[in-house]
């Protein structure tokens, strides 16, 4: 067993059956889950969508910041939103959000008690999924026509 | 290990004479509450900005600068700016060891999203008066 400092390391090690030192899986365990299950692979996106917002948000800054500056600073910060990269980017940024937000809520509901039990728990997943594309297209269908018009 | 036997103490015992930290239900608490009024302030914002895409600065501008909006804005900042450091320090908390890093990477987010957010404060109050 390697040496550390860290204190946290001390509830870290367990032994096996057999009485072998073993290191326990980090939070959220993705050495030990099956990703490909709905329940771990939804639950590892809301972190990832999570951070990806986190990034997207020097976007929401710069979309501001540009507007208080001015209409030239305006215009550069609309070129870009408007290019192919501009796009995909908010594109993903839309995706990630509306993500986080309904598996949001479906953390939510947990925290309330509800909803524990597998049926359950596929059928909000299916939902976060299924309520994650609906939104993003409904977004980029407003986004569109404004654009457009 | 050497290290813990000259101090005649074993790992578990120093973890439990840290005690907790006595706010881990707080920041749970306020992560939950963050994200209960960023569910209708998201909705706002995503549509109300989808539906002036391409929009010139004059109609952007002014629309930021209605004193609801602006109050909307500034309000969405705030709470999601929080809402995004604590989010952060947790998966920091959960994947980055050891602790000083912890503590490094923790403080230099938090710097960042302040200035971020300030940043964005002020845009929205500099077009709103």
């Amino acid at each position: 067993m390697a040496h550390s400092n860290d204190a946290r390391e001390a509830v870290m090690i367990g032994r096996r059956t057999d009485g072998t030192i073993i290191r326990r899986p980090l939070s959220p365990h993705l050495q030990v889950y099956d990703m490909l299950q709905m329940t771990s692979a939804l639950s590892i996106m809301h972190r990832i969508t999570g951070s990806a917002w986190a990034v997207g948000l020097i976007f929401l800054v710069w979309f501001l910041a540009a507007t208080a500056a001015g209409p030239e600073a305006y215009a550069r910060m609309q070129w870009f939103m408007g290019s192919f990269f501009g796009v995909i980017l908010l594109f993903g940024i839309t995706v990630a959000a509306w993500y986080h937000t309904l598996a949001g809520i479906r953390h939510l509901m947990w925290d309330y008690g509800y909803g524990y039990d597998i049926p359950t728990t596929y059928r909000t997943g299916w939902m976060v999924i299924i309520g994650t594309g609906v939104m993003t297209i409904l977004t980029w269908i407003v986004a569109i026509i404004a654009w457009a018009s | 290990m050497s290290e813990n036997l000259k101090r005649l103490e074993t790992p578990l015992a120093r973890v439990r004479g840290f005690g907790s930290a006595k706010n881990g239900t707080h920041h749970w608490w306020m992560q939950r509450a963050t994200s209960i009024g960023l569910l209708p302030l998201t909705l706002w914002f995503a549509f109300s900005i989808a539906a002036r895409a391409g929009s010139p600065w004059e109609v952007m501008a002014e629309w930021i600068a209605r004193p609801f909006n602006a109050v909307l804005l500034i309000v969405l900042i705030s709470v999601g700016f929080y809402h995004t450091a604590s989010g952060l320090q947790v998966v920091v908390e959960d994947y980055i060891r050891p602790d000083r890093s912890v503590m490094a990477i923790n403080l230099a987010i938090k710097a960042v999203l302040t200035l971020l957010g300030l940043l964005a404060v002020l845009s929205v109050i500099r077009l709103a008066v």
